[in-house]
């Protein structure tokens, strides 16, 4: 029961996480029709601001909110810089342009932090356990995440159905022309909009830190794992993104935490042991297999047109 | 058409490299060049396999590394098992390479656009994790094939020239093969496919089943590049399959030209070379290789073909 519990928060947890990586992803997707293969990278560089920062400043939550304007400004930095011109073109165009960001921004932390993984130390007070049920404690920070995550949701949501800058974003992503038509200054609203997913790639890798270890090529895999939820979920759909981050953290946790235990019931214990990471790594790859097949637009597609 | 074009001498001028190059190794002493070249030509392979889908077809598969894993495993996973035959191992690796295509193919072709970039990676990095997973055939840690496919009488592929030779041979024959397919009624409806399904499949063109073909064509080339490969490189590990590598093999296709013949060669060249020649100056290369392709996109458009083209016009 405790384990149950414990695995159901942990997916939750990560589930979360990755809906902060994947919101920003489907946001820049959606509304700039950008492929942004560099997001993890971001992701990535939220994590060694804040490692670097939480040392000079010598607190935690200090070096995270001077990692998450880090990430904002080298979101809108690289957007002016670069991205901008990849707007309209081919999507392959942009899995290149920013395959190659990939390979710079990984020498350049290579360059800068050298090749060692770094460490994010928690303040003590994030380390307690904190009990949830009675009888049942969990870690705080992990309890933190999920918090500072929904909260986050929660003021995305807000902030794209209920203000005026929301609605720009809802109207350029239904129809960019038109909103550049009626006035609307595009360019600053795709430089905000990119920044907005930077600084929220940020926060995921930085919340992240302290759980793994900062590394060069972190980014990559959980890329990948937030290409998969925005696809299930449908491009452009926060919504989507939102349900289908949730529903990816629980199918990994749960299967990593799980699978194991089951396949040795069915199979030899090294065979079980050996199969096991790997068929739970493979779930959610078979997952999105599954809803393109069923779906192909995913769950929940965002209207187009 | 001209009968003399600057990207015409280019291709030319490559090809003979190409095939001179052994006899250079051998008056220079260097072996080191052989062996890089034969890497080269091998991954050449592979791109040009991916051009026939995604420049003839139009099919952005960003999960083609999972063949070179497939060819390279069914060679190591035979040799493994005693199996040393290359008579035997490659039709397999063919095989292998084709079934999987025949899945994932029908399954993926039911998307289109990023839906099918992201399914294809989504079925790349399941054989990825299958490898992994593999105890017995190394896992993680990959597997070393300690014989080289036996062709006895035929070739011997423990030598190093005739196995660039006999790779350079297999891109040749794939190149003349995706010429007489992108110039037969096969490829006419493929590229009608390309630049509008819809009209295509208004005038009765099954479109899923030609591309299909298509997409197990493209498969099966690609696992004979990975049945080379792990000749080449006497193992095989899961890494080969990773997700970086496909996206290699689409660099190497774009920036060679798209939807050109020899341009996926050109762009293997140009891209592997470029590696190398920075990894000696700088331990750092990726730094400068980043940005270098970013600038391609942004100011290079159809790769090096398209820029050979222009300048020929120009």
């Amino acid at each position: 029961m405790l384990l149950v519990v414990e695995q159901f928060l942990n997916g939750l947890q990560f589930g979360l996480l990755l809906f902060l990586l994947a919101a920003g992803l489907t946001l820049v997707f959606g509304i700039m029709d950008l492929v942004n293969l560099a997001h993890g990278s971001l992701y990535m560089m939220g994590a060694y601001f804040a490692a670097t920062f939480a040392a000079w400043t010598g607190s935690f939550l200090l070096g995270a909110l001077l990692a998450l304007g880090a990430t904002l400004v080298l979101g809108i930095v690289l957007e002016m810089g670069a991205l901008r011109h990849l707007y309209g073109r081919d999507h392959l165009d942009h899995v290149l342009a920013t395959f190659g960001l990939i390979l710079f921004f990984n020498e350049a932390v290579r360059l800068i932090w050298g090749p060692a993984g770094l460490a994010l130390p928690l303040p003590a007070w994030l380390t307690v356990p904190v009990p949830i049920l009675p009888g049942i404690h969990y870690p705080a920070y992990r309890l933190a995440i999920i918090v500072v995550a929904l909260l986050v949701a929660l003021l995305l949501y807000l902030g794209v159905m209920r203000t005026r800058i929301g609605m720009l974003i809802r109207a350029g992503a239904s129809n960019r022309e038109m909103i550049g038509a009626l006035g609307i200054n595009i360019k600053l609203l795709y430089t905000l909009v990119f920044g907005l997913g930077a600084a929220l790639a940020g926060l995921a890798g930085l919340m992240q830190a302290p759980i793994l270890t900062v590394q060069i090529g972190m980014g990559e895999n959980i890329l990948i794992l937030a290409f998969v939820i925005i696809v299930i979920g449908g491009i452009g759909s926060i919504r989507g993104a939102f349900l289908a981050a949730i529903f990816v953290g629980m199918v990994d946790t749960l299967g990593r935490a799980f699978l194991p235990n089951l396949l040795r019931q069915v199979l030899s214990g090294a065979a079980a042991s050996t199969a096991a990471p790997a068929l739970s790594s493979m779930l959610i790859y078979l997952l999105m297999a599954i809803v393109l097949v069923v779906r192909p637009e995913g769950l929940f597609p965002a209207n187009r047109r | 058409m001209k009968a003399f074009t600057v990207s015409k001498a280019a291709t030319a001028l490559m090809l003979a490299g190409l095939v001179l190059l052994p006899l250079y190794s051998q008056l220079s002493g260097n072996i080191f060049i052989l062996t890089l070249f034969t890497r080269i030509v091998i991954l050449a392979l592979a791109a040009a396999s991916l051009n026939l889908i995604m420049g003839f077809g139009g099919m952005m598969s960003f999960g083609h590394a999972a063949y070179l894993g497939i060819g390279g495993y069914a060679v190591g996973m035979l040799a493994q098992e005693g199996v040393g035959s290359g008579y035997i191992q490659f039709p397999v690796a063919l095989a292998a390479s084709a079934l999987y295509a025949l899945v994932i193919g029908a399954l993926s072709l039911r998307t289109r656009g990023v839906y099918f970039i992201m399914i294809t990676l989504a079925f790349a990095q399941m054989a990825y994790y299958v490898a992994s997973g593999l105890a017995r055939y190394g896992g993680d840690d990959g597997l070393t094939v300690y014989k080289r496919s036996d062709f006895s009488g035929l070739i011997n592929l423990g030598n190093r020239t005739q196995f660039y030779y006999l790779c350079l041979a297999c891109v040749f024959a794939v190149i003349v093969l995706i010429w007489r397919i992108a110039n037969s009624r096969f490829g006419l409806v493929l590229q009608g496919l390309r630049s509008n399904e819809q009209r295509m499949q208004a005038i009765g063109f099954p479109a899923k089943r030609y591309q299909l073909v298509c997409f197990v064509i493209s498969g099966m080339m690609c696992g004979l590049a990975g049945a080379l490969l792990a000749n080449n490189t006497d193992f095989i590990s899961p890494a080969v399959m990773y997700w970086t590598r496909s996206g290699d093999l689409m660099v190497m296709v774009i920036l060679g030209g798209m939807g050109t013949l020899f341009g996926p060669v050109m762009g293997a060249v140009v891209y592997l070379l470029l590696e190398e020649f920075l990894s000696q100056i700088t331990e750092y290369w990726a730094l400068i290789m980043g940005p270098l392709l970013l600038l391609i996109v942004l100011f290079g458009r159809g790769g090096i073909m398209g820029a050979l083209g222009r300048v020929g016009r120009g």
